[in-house]
């Protein structure tokens, strides 16, 4: 039941997890052709590393667009899952995309956000969420009502479940660590483009 | 030419072109000039019609849609336009996406707002420094051709097309 798996818990209170870890126990559950749309730096190398699933789209720049994209996604694909990963300093950039996405009532979209507080690769420079921001209270606030942070991996695990089974869109805030990613994706955009299309040519059921 | 087509106007003439096109989702930020074009696309339910609060995110969509089979546009004013560089050159351009803009073109020929003539006269270097394929649109004559045209090129060399509706067309009396 959602009322269960929803906690209100606050950012402070959210254990912070290895990103790492996290993406591998997503992926894991990555069984029917979901499309993962992985936002610009940590998150989608990140994403690379996990394993370079058909289904994945890795952004190489255009900072705070993992959500519009994957919006654009589900919109076109009303019968497949889609995730967007995205870093808090990118979602920082682009908060309207939440209201929109709210809006779109997309039952098929979920959000993951890896918030570790800083902007990682470009020296840690601390992000607003390490000053007070907490973007869970902001994904409610733009219309998102099931929105959560995780408390920890295994409650992770049934906010991704809970978002496996639709009746979106979700919003699951995830704390993580400051260790480097596990791989760096390869930087050929045309490719990565032309990869994705062929993996979710076929419409999903 | 029927006698009731050539007294389309030009927004009834992009709405039938969008269509001709398989161009079926709308993603707008809101312009006047734009207004009635945008009232009659709500009103079709051929489209799907999402209003983004930024331009940006609607690059974002429409890529997205693009990559998985929905075809769509993206419709603002100059102003909107000069929001859009980082992710035209970080996007739309190294990933060879068709991404349809339809462009009103503020600040120029008897714009009073300094804000937008100045923005104006940005755009087309832009497009051009970004080698993005761009025409202005100041005939009624001309809509379909340069619309549907350009539509078709875009989808054809998987690049990003720039139409630029020009007071000429739209508001000269």
């Amino acid at each position: 039941m959602p009322g269960t798996i929803i906690q209100s818990i606050s950012r402070a209170a959210a254990k912070v997890m290895n990103r790492t870890d996290i993406t591998r126990r997503l992926v894991a559950k990555l069984t029917h052709g979901e499309a993962v749309v992985g936002g610009i730096g940590n998150t989608n190398f990140e994403l690379w590393a996990s394993g370079q699933r058909p289904q994945n789209f890795y952004m190489l720049g255009s900072m705070g667009l993992a959500i519009p994209i994957a919006t654009g996604v589900a919109l076109a694909q009303p019968g497949r899952q889609v995730f967007a990963l995205e870093g808090d300093g990118s979602l920082l950039m682009q908060l309207g995309a939440l209201g929109t996405v709210a809006a779109a009532g997309l039952k098929n979209l979920a959000i993951i956000v890896f918030d570790n507080g800083a902007y990682q690769i470009t020296g840690s420079q601390p992000t607003l969420t390490s000053q007070g921001c907490d973007l869970v209270a902001v994904a409610r606030g733009a219309g998102l009502a099931q929105a959560s942070w995780a408390a920890d991996e295994s409650h992770f695990e049934q906010l991704v479940d809970q978002a496996l089974a639709g009746n979106g869109p979700w919003f699951i805030g995830a704390r993580t660590d400051n260790m480097p990613p596990a791989g760096v994706t390869e930087r050929d955009a045309a490719k990565i483009r032309a990869g994705f299309m062929q993996g979710i040519a076929k419409q999903a059921e | 030419m029927s006698e009731s087509r050539s007294l389309e106007t030009w927004d009834e003439i992009v709405l039938r072109v969008l269509k001709q096109n398989q161009i079926k989702l709308i993603a707008y930020v809101p312009d006047k000039v734009l207004a009635t074009l945008i009232k009659r696309l709500h009103a079709d339910d051929y489209f799907t019609v999402i209003c983004p609060a930024r331009e940006e995110e609607a690059v974002g969509i429409l890529t997205g849609a693009y990559m998985a089979g929905l075809r769509g546009i993206l419709l603002m004013q100059t102003s909107g336009f000069a929001t859009l560089p980082n992710v035209l050159a970080s996007l739309a351009v190294p990933y060879q996406i068709p991404l349809l803009m339809l462009i009103s073109e503020r600040g120029t020929l008897g714009d009073h707002q300094l804000a937008q003539a100045i923005v104006c006269r940005m755009m087309r270097p832009i497009l051009a420094t970004l080698g993005i394929e761009h025409h202005p649109i100041t005939r009624l004559d001309d809509v379909e051709f340069i619309v549907d045209q350009m539509i078709k090129q875009a989808y054809a060399t998987q690049a990003p097309a720039a139409m630029i509706l020009s007071p000429l067309l739209t508001n000269k009396k």
